[in-house]
């Protein structure tokens, strides 16, 4: 199994779930987060004095797959997420060791 | 059947005859029962109006909850009730018998306390006028709380409350207004104008916050080291967008009640005031666009407030056509304002000093310079005279009170508290408790534990129960 962990732009949030549905993906995660890359903060002004925003709103996905399916679930994220400008996000791949249903206490790869 | 269409018709002719009047209408009669319609009708307005006024409670509550962070949100909601409630029954038992009781020497009124000229069975006027004139004395002590959020202990503003309601609004209230009721001032009867109050209310309202915020300090972090100034953010402008509107709306109770009498007056004071207003917020957008390449929201929201308050002295007195230049020039003077007072680090998170006191200024010299019926070097000096008079008087008089505060009660709470938010530790509780996660959650706009020690305030909160008044 692995968890693929998205960090996307918050507009983008619609698009990636629809993707994800399409390609057999039943269940997700996600978080509101703030923080940033090379797109670093941006200005804002209040009450005019300037201030900087170091960490820009994103939304952070979490999906746990079947090994199989994880490169179809990058290849989908990084397809639905694009924008082509800069802060479009990240996508990271991660081992899971087990996973458990709580209400029926199966485990493993029927459990996600 | 028949005899009760009889006995029936033998009613209604009598009734006809009844309501014919048992005499015939004279021209006295008639001009009697007119002029009694008059007095209705003047009452009505007057109250129409004072709660019009009222409601501005409501609108200064929400822009400056709007203003500051949520931490402080209850706070700011406890000062707007408790300086209207207390400043209320303050100027019922000393302020209103200061402002408008006989006044010998022009300088304070020394009858009418506890509203003692009202007798039941007697003429109610008094009521009427007193149920005005509170709610301009409420407004003057709220717009210091503005100023002054975030950082002041509760029970030194409720103090604070009470001076001014009871002492400092009335006091000078009685030199400009006094005659409009059994008083008689030093200032009006110099010839001084000020219609609904640009001086009387908001420049004395504006003049005891800056006091107020300078004997305070800005609060921990609005100014850094190395000179730059950090923006706080306040934590939800379309609220205090809603406490402009409110405002606004207020303003036609404000301006046109202070006729206190149903004429056709209002009509002009109503188009003034409201032209003022708009020429404000339009020139503090295009200030704040050159000055800051973006229309910002604070700034406008303060200019059409800045348009307000400065049409206030001269609604009845200038021409519509003045009034937008009146309310213009305010709304420039605002924006340049609030940088001034940011530059000399003197923390106003909501404008108020600019908006009111500055901008109270302006308008009671344009009711001079645009005055209707011809200006002089007199009406101006005149002008200038109460503009002076009100500041040394205010800013001198609230300048000791709040040093007073300060060294009794104390004025200010600690860095730990500040950093925690007043809603908790002054209040016990939580604007917002659904939007947070936990209470310990760090800095920021939510509060959260005390960095700066260990035992933090909500633990010096439970080891010592009540601490509040």
């Amino acid at each position: 199994m692995k968890k693929i962990e998205a960090i996307i732009k918050p507009f983008k949030l619609d698009d990636v779930k629809d993707a994800l549905n399409k390609i057999g993906v039943n269940g997700m995660t996600i978080n509101e987060v703030k923080g940033f890359g090379r797109q670093r903060g941006h200005k804002e002004i209040y009450r005019g004095a300037e201030y900087q925003i170091d960490f820009v709103p994103k939304v952070k996905i979490d999906v746990v797959v079947d090994s199989s399916l994880a490169d179809q679930v990058v290849e989908a994220i990084s397809r639905s997420a694009n924008t082509g400008k800069i802060g479009d996000g990240k996508i990271f791949v991660l081992p899971v060791d087990e996973a458990v249903r709580i209400r029926t206490g199966e485990t493993g790869e029927s459990a996600i | 059947m028949k005899t009760f269409i009889i006995s029936g018709l033998l009613v209604l002719i009598s009734i006809v005859g009844a309501w014919a009047g048992d005499e015939t209408p004279t021209v006295l009669s008639n001009k009697e029962a007119i002029s009694l319609v008059q007095t209705h009708a003047d009452y009505v307005w007057t109250l129409v109006a004072a709660a019009l006024v009222f409601f501005m409670q409501a609108g200064f509550a929400m822009v400056e909850a709007g203003f500051t962070r949520a931490k402080n949100a209850i706070n700011i909601m406890m000062k707007n009730l408790m300086d209207f409630s207390m400043g209320s029954l303050a100027y019922w038992a000393i302020g209103f018998g200061l402002m408008f009781g006989v006044s010998k020497s022009g300088w304070f009124g020394t009858s009418g306390f506890f509203l003692s000229d009202f007798s039941p069975g007697g003429d109610p006027w008094v009521l009427a006028f007193w149920m005005f004139q509170v709610v301009f004395a409420a407004t003057a002590a709220t717009i210091v709380s503005g100023a002054m959020a975030e950082r002041t202990k509760f029970s030194g503003y409720l103090i604070y409350s009470v001076f001014i309601s009871a002492l400092i609004y009335p006091i000078f209230g009685s030199w400009a207004w006094g005659s409009l009721y059994k008083g008689s001032g030093w200032l009006e009867n110099l010839g001084f104008i000020d219609f609904a109050g640009s001086t009387v209310v908001h420049s004395v309202g504006g003049w005891a916050a800056l006091a107020g915020a300078i004997v305070l300090g800005p609060r921990l972090g609005k100014y850094a080291k190395d000179g730059k100034i950090k923006p706080i953010l306040g934590h939800n402008m379309p609220m205090a967008a809603l406490g402009v509107f409110i405002l606004w709306l207020g303003w036609f109770g404000f301006n046109p009640g202070s006729t206190t009498s149903a004429n056709k007056d209002i009509a002009m004071i109503f188009v003034n005031t409201n032209l003022a207003a708009a020429a404000g917020a339009v020139l503090a957008m295009f200030t704040s666009w050159i000055k800051f390449g973006k229309p910002e929201v604070g700034m406008s929201l303060n200019g059409g407030l800045a348009g307000l308050v400065a049409i206030t002295s001269p609604c009845a007195s200038v021409t519509p056509t003045s009034a937008i230049i009146i309310g213009a020039a305010a709304g420039v003077i605002v924006v340049l304002s609030v940088l001034f007072f940011d530059k000399i680090r003197v923390d106003d998170p909501v404008g108020a000093i600019s908006v009111h006191g500055v901008c109270g200024a302006w308008g009671t010299l344009a009711a001079g310079i645009f005055n209707i019926g011809g200006t002089s070097a007199k009406i101006i000096g005149v002008q200038l005279l109460g503009i002076g008079a009100c500041f040394v008087w205010t800013f001198v008089g609230a300048f000791i009170l709040f040093k007073l505060i300060d060294l009794t009660v104390g004025l200010r709470v600690s860095a730990e508290e500040e950093l925690e938010g007043l809603d908790f530790v002054e209040h016990g509780g939580s604007a917002y408790p659904d939007f947070e996660i936990s209470h310990a959650s760090g800095i920021g706009a939510m509060g959260g534990q005390g960095l700066l020690k260990a035992e933090t305030a909500s633990e010096k909160m439970f080891r010592k129960p009540v601490e509040q008044i």
